[in-house]
């Protein structure tokens, strides 16, 4: 695929950033804005948006209010871009799902069509702006986790890898054993925290085996419970979302966009 | 009703369990060698076929079929098995069955009954019924026997001894085996020769087996059992009479269809090609084989799992145990820590299924939903959807004041806009949990630090940034 086409669209795009990055990692939701601006596709965010509610279904509770106000908020757009594919994964597997459960057809028809206008990051680049290179620079060893509802649940396949790839001046290096669960599973940490910390413990292992400083993933969910172990055991490495690292130029890289946050 | 051992105590607590397993380090190894092993060998024998995803949505299709018409290929499937000198019997749940199989060894006054390897015989607690009608039940399978000997119970569906390793064999085997060799050695092959030793005493002595059955033909009437040890076979032939207790979704609808299943099983369970043993039977064959046969063909649940759409598919089951040997938590809590005679993924659907999930309420959650036994899964049961579908039955079910209030609060908070912007102002508190708190805080904070949290939420910037572009020009904002 050819370098960046910095495409001039008329669709209408909306940013979803999820509740957990509007509220905990800003940075994700700003690099994707720019990475976005830059090639191209200004997005607008609505500032109804909410929750995709997952950690509701998949604790058990099935909100229907909360399905229904994403389809609210985001029925009048082209496209909905989501940095996370594990909300994008239950946008699409579970909204259509939790309507039906309660018997709202018309809402679960509305719930699909607005899934199947809803894409992870690495989706929307490859798939409807059609550019696997960004013009990215980041000169940093980094490691992929492919987070399992991206992979799983989603099936982006190597997009996020061919993302990467194309990036300027990265190393990038291959994580051991990088199919297996890093141990987040939403409210699983919680509710079964000794199974949790081992399958994290044995993922820390795998990404300090790699000699990386950052690690990178589609899902800042994900990364919050790898980063929290890795910042609790002192191990030297961060995590970056993927879009902070295809946000990165010559001219602005993720570190000086942390710098100037706030 | 009973549902004899699919649970071994009300209401599994799978996290406290778990919690035990995952400190016990010989376990750990034990499992995520064996796991490991058998997962490799898996994933190169299913590589090797080009038409690997049409057979997964075969076998699908014709579960789905047997199913969806469960009733007439089970009337099928007895009127064959009569024609051919088999009696069949119905049990309704484990109670029934368990005393079906009692008064038939009662019958025939014998004392001691030969085993093969059957899952259903553990989850309805057949060897116990028996053994308090002073009936010996031996089990024949190699790890069968080592649990057996080592009053354990079975951790796995297809290798139920996957927690115990050689060493611990051996002390089994020198404690327990009457007749093991004083000087046995835990080199695998001894062990195996030993057992063998023990064991072919029994078959030849045995007047009777109880056997289970992988899959049942409607068309025939024949039963269907793939094996590696040859002990089935064993079982199946040389005992005058043959009793074979069978799940009522172990059929199919006709012989051919074991083309599917017969390539789909052992390359999904043992990741071999090919089982070294398939045994069919069908019926009495006049001069070959018992004299009597019987067929016992039990519910204990099957038909109310049957009632629920989404949950059904858990009946597609084929017993593989490729789910168990792909999932992070089975490798990490093991077979045990599920409280059920079936673990792992499949038995975290099935089990709660089988006897009611306010019986088994935290089996559903034992589960990261990573969706790895789904990818596997040779007839397709989407087993993080049904998991996620048995938490909400088990949410319903179980009332849990301190969880249900702060979800309900969460859900109100998120329902739109001004909830949510007067949420996000409580984040900044975050930094003074970042390594302790209340729980559930502190269950995060055991092993990991909380993110610090930022000064500015997202849309505080945006805002920021987009009302000042905005006035500069001149236009009234994107949302």
């Amino acid at each position: 695929m050819s370098p960046a086409r910095r495409p001039v669209r008329t669709m209408r795009v909306a940013l979803f950033t999820t509740c957990l990055v509007d509220a905990l990692f800003p940075d994700a939701g700003r690099a994707t804005v720019q990475l976005l601006e830059r090639l191209g596709q200004p997005v607008e965010f609505p500032l109804e948006q909410t929750c995709c509610g997952q950690m509701h279904v998949n604790s058990g509770y099935f909100e229907i209010d909360l399905v229904r106000h994403y389809v609210e908020t985001f029925s009048a757009y082209d496209a909905v871009v989501v940095p996370s594919g594990s909300c994008v994964g239950a946008i699409r597997e579970q909204h259509a799902m939790v309507a039906r459960a309660a018997g709202d057809e018309r809402l679960a028809t509305q719930a699909e069509s607005v899934a199947g206008r809803t894409y992870e990051l690495s989706q929307f680049l490859i798939d409807v702006l059609g550019t696997d290179d960004v013009g990215a620079y980041f000169p940093h060893r980094v490691t992929y986790h492919p987070t399992c509802h991206s992979m799983r649940l989603l099936g982006v396949g190597d997009r996020p890898l061919r993302l990467l790839k194309n990036v300027r001046g990265i190393d990038l290096v291959e994580l051991p054993r990088w199919d297996e669960c890093c141990g987040f599973g939403g409210t699983f940490s919680v509710k079964n925290p000794d199974v949790s910390a081992a399958m994290l413990a044995d993922k820390m292992e795998a990404v300090i085996e790699t000699g990386a400083e950052v690690l990178c993933a589609g899902d800042r969910s994900c990364l919050m419970h790898i980063g929290g172990g890795l910042e609790r055991i002192r191990a030297g490495v961060r995590t970056l979302h993927l879009a902070e690292i295809l946000a990165s130029t010559e001219n602005r890289t993720a570190a000086t966009a942390v710098a100037v946050k706030g | 009703m009973s549902h004899g051992e699919t649970i071994w105590t009300e209401d599994p607590p799978f996290p406290k369990n778990a919690r035990d397993a995952v400190e016990n380090a010989q376990l750990r190894r034990n499992i995520r060698k064996a796991t490991t092993t058998i997962r490799e060998r898996r994933a190169s024998v299913v590589a090797e076929m080009p038409d690997w995803q049409a057979l997964r949505e075969t076998g699908q299709a014709i579960k789905d079929d047997v199913l969806a018409h469960l009733d007439r290929y089970l009337e099928q499937f007895e009127q064959a098995a009569l024609a051919r000198g088999a009696e069949v019997h119905w049990a309704r749940d484990a109670d029934e069955a368990n005393s079906i199989v009692t008064s038939l060894v009662q019958q025939t006054g014998e004392h001691e009954v030969i085993k093969s390897k059957s899952m259903l015989t553990e989850e309805i607690g057949l060897d116990d019924a028996l053994q308090k009608r002073g009936i010996t039940a031996i089990e024949t399978d190699l790890a069968e026997l080592i649990i057996q000997l080592g009053h354990d119970r079975p951790s796995h569906i297809v290798v139920p001894a996957i927690h115990r390793n050689r060493a611990e064999v051996r002390e089994i085997f020198l404690r327990e085996m009457e007749d093991a060799p004083a000087d046995l050695s835990d080199d695998p092959h001894a062990l195996a020769d030993a057992s063998r030793r023990h064991l072919r005493r029994k078959f030849l002595q045995a007047k009777l087996a109880v056997s289970g059955a992988n899959f049942a033909i409607a068309q025939t009437g024949s039963l269907v059992i793939a094996e590696s040890e040859g002990n089935a076979r064993m079982c199946l032939t040389l005992p005058e009479t043959l009793i074979s207790v069978v799940g009522i979704e172990k059929l199919v609808p006709t012989f051919r269809d074991l083309e599917v299943f017969l390539q789909l099983l052992p390359r999904s369970s043992t990741g071999e090609r090919m089982n070294p043993y398939n045994s069919v039977w069908t019926g009495v064959t006049p001069g070959d084989g018992p004299r009597q046969v019987h067929i016992v063909l039990v519910d204990n649940g099957r038909t109310n799992v049957l009632r629920d759409e989404v949950g059904r598919q858990a009946l597609r089951c084929i017993r593989c145990a490729a789910c168990l040997n792909v999932c992070p938590v089975y490798e990490r809590a093991g077979g045990h820590a599920y409280g059920a005679t079936y673990p792992g993924p499949i038995g975290a659907i099935l089990t709660p299924q089988l006897v009611g999930v306010e019986h088994a309420s935290k089996l559903p959650f034992a589960s990261s939903l990573c969706g790895y036994c789904y990818e596997v899964c040779p007839v397709k049961i989407n087993i993080p959807s049904v998991l996620v579908k048995l938490r909400h039955d088990s949410v319903r079910a179980k009332k849990h004041p301190a969880e249900d209030a702060a979800f309900a609060a969460a859900a109100t908070a998120m329902k739109g806009r001004r909830g949510w912007t007067a949420a996000l102002r409580f984040a900044p508190l975050l930094r003074f949990f970042r390594r302790g708190g209340p729980p559930p805080i502190a269950q995060w904070t055991s092993v990991r630090d909380l993110p610090d949290p930022p000064k500015h939420s997202f849309r505080d910037w945006w805002v920021k940034e987009h009302t000042a572009q905005h006035a500069e020009r001149g236009d009234g904002g994107s949302s």
